[in-house]
């Protein structure tokens, strides 16, 4: 058969598309399960880090359910949403909503007796996603710990906030200006990075990052916009 | 082919060995120098991006050796892509399941190998005129040629950028102040942070060239 002929051309190509397109998507479902599997126990591994419980990726799911007692889908009211799994949330998708048509998961842990708050962020860097956990307190004003992490900010830079002396900074902080006078948004001050560095005793502060001014930006905003969501759930709990 | 030629014969040996060093993808060739910036900020990535460029090129390239007398000649191109593109997008999901952190640290660069000019390149130039075997011994060898120069750029950049290798912390702990510090930085030592960026990547390919050019003089053009 003539090699340069259309015929040729076209059932060539028509077959090669047809082959190639077997494989990937053979392959595609053979690895799907064990994907979706590293991805839910890093979500796990992270909750979990928040409250202190440092553990593998692989044995996350085993220790979560251990840890975390309630996952909880809160309507923008603050009622509860029982309809929807708290853990099957994509943020990445409810933030493309009006804020008052989005749920906001929230997770119920326990550690040494004591009860604690996840709530799960999603913002923007400076150059794409960036997101992470932070677990309050049962007083819902202390930050218990944080953990943050990004698609792609700047290595050495913005990418820092995925370091420990970032994160755990975040820990001992407070969310509101005055402990007693309730989860109002006039009340609500969140925690906020400082370029140059915060005063020791300011309650609502952590250190930037040098040369990172945009994704500590994004960090500020993403606490900000997430916990206000939250405060009349607790305001009412 | 009046004689059969053994499958280690020089000529072959040639295929592999020549891009290491005077016929060297990135250094010689100027071939696939922005993923080699991109993704060389820490030695681990690094390595396994140089294998899963090796895999894509060696396989690719037998792929369409095999297929040299029936591709369409005017649309080998896009023959070429689907195959490489098909290559990457396996290595792409294999990663995940099996290696998950690396393939989040190396997220988009994966994909990027489809656009690498070395692949298409080696693929244009060599696999669509040789047999299946040479152009495997070639694909192994451009990438190879190319691990190489991402493996000693990330060794310096991570050795000097954030004084570790693999991640291990070989110069010591830094901690908050000097007094909280362990080994070099113990003395006051401070990581060059300018070596994590992309433009610290192209210098340290720039000197490499010089290095290799100083050695080999018959690679300084006139």
């Amino acid at each position: 058969m003539d090699r340069n002929s259309n015929t040729y051309t076209f059932m060539f190509s028509s077959i090669l598309v047809i082959v190639v397109a077997l494989i990937l998507a053979f392959v595609s479902q053979a690895t799907k399960s064990k994907y979706e599997s590293n991805i839910e126990n890093e979500k796990m591994q992270s909750i979990l880090a928040t409250i202190g419980v440092a553990v593998d990726r692989d044995k996350a799911s085993g220790l979560y359910n251990d840890y975390i007692k309630e996952s909880l889908t809160l309507n923008a009211d603050g009622s509860l949403n029982i309809g929807v799994n708290a853990f099957d949330i994509n943020l990445h998708k409810e933030l493309k909503k009006d804020a008052n048509k989005q749920s906001f998961p929230l997770y119920i842990a326990e550690k040494d007796g004591k009860k604690y708050y996840v709530i799960p962020l999603y913002g923007a860097g400076l150059w794409d996603a960036i997101w992470g956990y932070v677990a309050l307190e049962s007083d819902k004003n202390t930050v218990a710990g944080a953990i943050f992490d990004h698609k792609g900010e700047t290595p050495g830079l913005g990418a820092q906030i995925t370091e420990k002396w970032f994160q755990e900074q975040f820990a001992g902080k407070t969310i509101l200006t005055d402990a007693s006078a309730g989860f109002t948004d006039n009340n609500f001050i969140s925690v906020r990075t400082v370029k140059g560095g915060a005063k020791t005793d300011d309650a609502h502060a952590v250190d930037g990052i040098s040369g990172s001014t945009k994704t500590a930006d994004g960090i500020n905003n993403m606490i900000q916009e997430r916990l206000a969501h939250y405060l009349i759930y607790f305001q009412n709990n | 082919m009046a004689e059969k030629e053994s499958l280690f014969s020089k000529k072959n040996i040639q295929l592999l060995k020549n891009p290491l060093n005077t016929d060297n993808p990135i250094t010689v060739q100027v071939l696939g120098v922005c993923s080699a910036l991109a993704v060389t900020v820490q030695l681990k990535p690094s390595i396994v991006m140089a294998i899963s460029v090796m895999v894509v090129i060696a396989a690719s390239n037998v792929i369409v050796s095999l297929l040299r007398n029936l591709i369409p000649n005017r649309v080998r191109i896009i023959v070429q892509l689907v195959i490489v593109a098909a290559l990457v997008i396996l290595v792409d999901l294999t990663l995940k399941a099996y290696s998950y952190d690396v393939s989040k640290q190396l997220s988009v660069f994966i994909g990027l190998i489809i656009t690498n000019c070395i692949v298409m390149g080696r693929l244009e130039a060599f696999a669509l005129a040789n047999k299946p075997w040479a152009s495997f011994l070639d694909g192994l060898g451009n990438g190879a040629g190319y691990g190489l120069i991402l493996v000693v750029v990330s060794f310096f950049r991570e050795l000097l950028g954030s004084g570790k290798l693999g991640g291990w912390e070989i110069l010591g702990h830094k901690g908050k102040t000097i007094a909280d510090s362990t080994g070099l930085y113990g003395f006051g030592y401070e990581n060059n942070g300018f070596m994590l960026l992309a433009p610290m990547a192209l210098i340290v390919v720039g000197i490499y060239i010089w290095i290799q050019r100083s050695i080999n003089v018959k690679l300084i053009e006139n």
